[in-house]
């Protein structure tokens, strides 16, 4: 998807393009180059392990939100529900299995390669676990299963740590040697750990710029772009580093000239309200929903959708001088792994710092890891931060669950609210 | 049936009675009889061993059936998820649970860790635990991981005002917990012989109560349940279909489903409710760490199934094993109504039991389905099929 403003054709953008091109350039050419691939999850994603062996991630979820983004999660959807797959499941994985049904075209129109390696890095989803159960028996490839315990207490215990380095030592990276024949070199992960927290340092400070006031950035809808190479395959190269380098650069610009952030109709005229949203997008009808906030002058200025890849703002950065313990770390720490009371108190605390209106919850069919329990977290973030809520329901990749008008309505009403609130204080 | 007003149905009222009690009366008594701390657990398995050793009731916390209405539960969860968190919740919040000093959620799926989070919510002055379990099966690794887990939860039993550890007491609750899951298996094993001994719709009502009563009783219930029915005369053959019922690990389906499947031509010769008696397939042994026994019977006996990784070994291999160990002529793929573990790996055990010619058929069903019509019909057919082709 383009965003037909100024900015998205910036440096940052331009980078962005370039760098995933040439990555699926280098997956359609797998079959000739011999470069191996090796299919894993966003959350809990190895990538710099990965690049240590210098093997190629492909990112299946991303490849069904891309489908979903060009349309095609519907018949995909319909294929894999013929073949036997249940309606009440995720459709992240029925967009998989009927785009690998179709030919596994990828989200730049190229064949992807089948995986060499599936590491089934089973972190704060249980749907993965089946996921990669199910395309190891339609691929016939290998699985290296890395489990990732879950944080109830909001809390990584020494157990925890030792239990994520011990697989990672004793079965990820052996499978990662067979694999590329390659062995695991320490000072070559060390490297791009480094350049890791270089870009994650960045990140932070982009997506903490929407404490301004207006906001430079949509931190939801905007953000999802920002966040596509740290949490794809890009984390710890070179490229990323200058990606988030050349975004910082232009935040930075929008700031000295008070601009708020770019929606699908281009610069944000005035930011209205200020709100925190709870939950994955709608892919199938991304810029719409977007408009609709968007066109009530709502800018969402934290999320925590940007957070499923990696809890930086909250000081997290990958560790050089501790690689394995860092990348556990990193595993335990993403926001689905997290207990609920630490999920309500992230978002009650991003209210209060980001000065936000109110938060909304998008609920999405597909995910119980997210879903189950969110209306309850509506009732605790209100409590805690003084902010009215709003709930809304779609889904993520499957088109008959985006009923427009009725979360236009509900958008609407809720943003009259905010409004009747703000003026009832005024008052 | 011939047995009303017999010792037999005797029995299976009292379990049924006990099946029904939604305010854990049985617990209350044993509470108020005993001042020993009542936990429950929510499905698939936890290690009761340890919470009997330190004087803790384990109660089985299964959700409701038809007749709980739902009101407070509704309001915690949206449309599209499962039914037993809402009846759970229902249940908390009515206060039908006051009786529980602590609830531990095992590992089973996202539905019910979410619910760990909102329990420890809801319920600040109760022991709330997550108890996660490994998908890595090596001791040194995963066993090591859990093993940590299960120290943790004596710790925090004790904290609780249990008593500590001891390991002798842990010894002796392997013991009586090998018992009952050797009567378990008796009677399961029977029914495969003879099904029409062991109607499925009286066991599930033994294994529900099963999970509510303490250890000793509930040996003895099966115990005496096998003793009266190989006196039962009155119990024939019938010309029914041999069938394996699966995917109801979690949520349980209404006894008024069982009974509706059992009416409609087949015998439940194998399935999957209330798994925690016979999640650990054979007697642990009762030397040397009794803790770290508990972990190996985890790793290395434990039952496959939806929610535990398989990382050897051909997906649905097992599936198949108990349907021939049972003799099943067909598969039953009968799951709750968005239960991700079940339908997400409905399709390989479907692939699974075609390749090896086994017919099947799928419906959903949720804990509080109060219509059977269609099922009955489904089933019925599929029952009928099963006859018409064994005849050929």
């Amino acid at each position: 998807m383009t965003i037909p403003t100024k900015s998205q054709k910036d440096d940052s953008q331009l980078r962005q393009k370039t760098m995933i091109a040439r990555h699926f350039d280098r997956l359609a050419a797998a079959p000739e180059t011999g470069e191996k691939n090796v299919y894993t999850f966003v959350p809990g994603n190895l990538t710099e392990l990965l690049l240590s062996f210098d093997l190629l991630p492909v990112l299946p979820e991303i490849n069904s939100l891309q489908s979903a983004m060009r349309g095609k999660t519907a018949e995909y959807i319909s294929i894999a529900e013929k073949l036997g797959h249940s309606e009440d499941v995720c459709t992240y994985v029925k967009s998989d299995i009927g785009m690998m049904k179709s030919g596994n075209i990828g989200p730049t129109g190229q064949r992807l390669p089948n995986p060499d390696l599936l590491l089934l890095s089973y972190t704060g989803c249980f749907t993965f676990l089946k996921w990669f159960e199910l395309l190891r028996e339609e691929y016939h490839a290998p699985v290296a299963m890395l489990h990732v315990p879950y944080q109830p207490d909001g809390r990584i215990t020494p157990a925890m740590r030792d239990y994520v380095v011990k697989q990672l030592k004793d079965d990820i990276i052996p499978a990662l040697e067979r694999i590329s024949g390659r062995a695991y070199d320490e000072d070559k992960l060390r490297e791009h750990l480094k350049l890791s927290a270089q870009a994650e340092d960045d990140l932070v400070w982009v997506l903490q710029s929407a404490k301004h006031k207006p906001s430079p950035i949509d931190a939801y809808f905007g953000a999802v772009y920002y966040v596509g190479p740290i949490f794809s395959a890009f984390r710890g190269t070179e490229g990323a580093v200058a990606y988030y380098q050349a975004l910082r650069a232009e935040i930075a610009e929008r700031i000295r000239e008070g601009k708020g952030p770019v929606t699908p109709d281009g610069d944000i005229e005035k930011e209205r309200f200020r709100v925190v949203v709870e939950g994955p997008p709608n892919w199938t009808s991304f810029r719409q929903f977007w408009k609709m906030f968007a066109d009530e002058g709502a800018v969402a200025v934290a999320s925590t959708y940007t957070k499923v890849g990696g809890v930086y703002d909250a000081g997290f950065r990958h560790d050089p001088s501790r690689p394995l313990e860092s990348l556990a770390e990193y595993c335990l720490g993403c926001y689905t792994n997290l207990g609920l009371p630490t999920r309500i108190e992230m978002l009650a605390q991003y209210v209060r710092d980001y000065e936000a209106d109110g938060f909304l919850i998008n609920s999405v069919k597909s995910c119980n890891s997210f879903s189950a329990g969110q209306l309850h977290i509506l009732r605790e973030v209100e409590k805690r931060s003084g902010k009215p809520g709003g709930f809304i329901e779609s889904d993520l990749v499957d088109p008959r669950y985006f009923s427009a008008a009725n979360i236009k309505n509900r958008l609407e009403s809720y943003f009259q609210m905010l409004e009747q609130k703000r003026l009832g204080g005024a008052a | 049936m011939s047995t009303e007003g017999t010792p037999l149905s005797a029995l299976v009222e009292r379990a049924d009675a006990i099946y029904r009690d939604y305010s854990l009366a049985t617990v209350r008594d044993w509470k108020a009889r005993t001042g020993g701390l009542a936990v429950g657990f929510m499905p698939i398995y936890v290690p009761c061993e340890i919470l009997h050793a330190q004087g803790v009731l384990p109660v089985g916390l299964m959700g409701a059936r038809d007749d709980l209405e739902i009101i407070k539960g509704d309001a915690y969860y949206q449309s599209y998820i499962c039914h037993i968190p809402r009846s759970t919740i229902e249940l908390g919040l009515s206060g039908r649970l006051d009786c529980l000093d602590g609830v531990l959620f095992p590992a089973i799926c996202d539905v019910i860790r979410n619910l760990s989070g909102m329990w420890q919510m809801l319920f600040p002055d109760k022991l709330v635990r997550y108890l996660d379990v490994p998908q890595n099966f090596e001791p040194e690794i995963g066993g090591r991981f859990y093993r940590h887990e299960l120290d943790e939860l004596a710790r925090s039993l004790t904290e609780r005002g249990a008593r500590p550890y001891d390991a002798e007491a842990l010894r002796a609750s392997i013991g009586l917990y090998n018992a009952l899951r050797r009567e378990v298996r008796e009677l399961y094993a029977l029914r495969q012989r003879e099904p029409w001994k062991v109607p499925t719709s009286e066991l599930y009502l033994l294994l529900r109560a099963s999970v509510v009563i303490p250890v000793q009783d509930a040996t003895q219930m099966f115990r005496e349940y096998r003793a009266l029915i190989a006196e039962d005369a009155s119990r024939v053959p019938l010309d029914q279909a041999r069938v394996m019922l699966t995917g109801s690990f979690c949520e349980q389906p209404p006894i008024g489903l069982i009974r509706t499947l059992e009416r409609a031509g087949c015998y439940i010769v194998d399935d999957d409710f209330v798994q925690v008696h016979r999640w650990i397939q054979s007697d642990i042994p009762t030397d040397g760490d009794p803790m770290q026994q508990l972990v190996m019977a985890f790793l290395q006996d434990a039952m496959a199934s939806p929610t535990r990784y398989i990382d050897k070994g051909e997906k649905g291999a097992d599936l198949i094993l108990r349907i021939r160990r049972s003799q099943a002529e067909g598969v039953l793929f009968c799951a709750p109504s968005f239960c991700d573990p079940a339908l997400l790996d409905q399709p390989m055990a479907v692939r699974a039991v075609e390749r090896h010619g086994v017919p099947w058929t799928a419906f959903k069903y949720s804990e509080n389905t109060g219509q059977f019509q269609v099922i009955r019909e489904q089933a019925g057919t599929f029952a009928d099929s099963i006859k018409l082709w064994s005849a050929v």
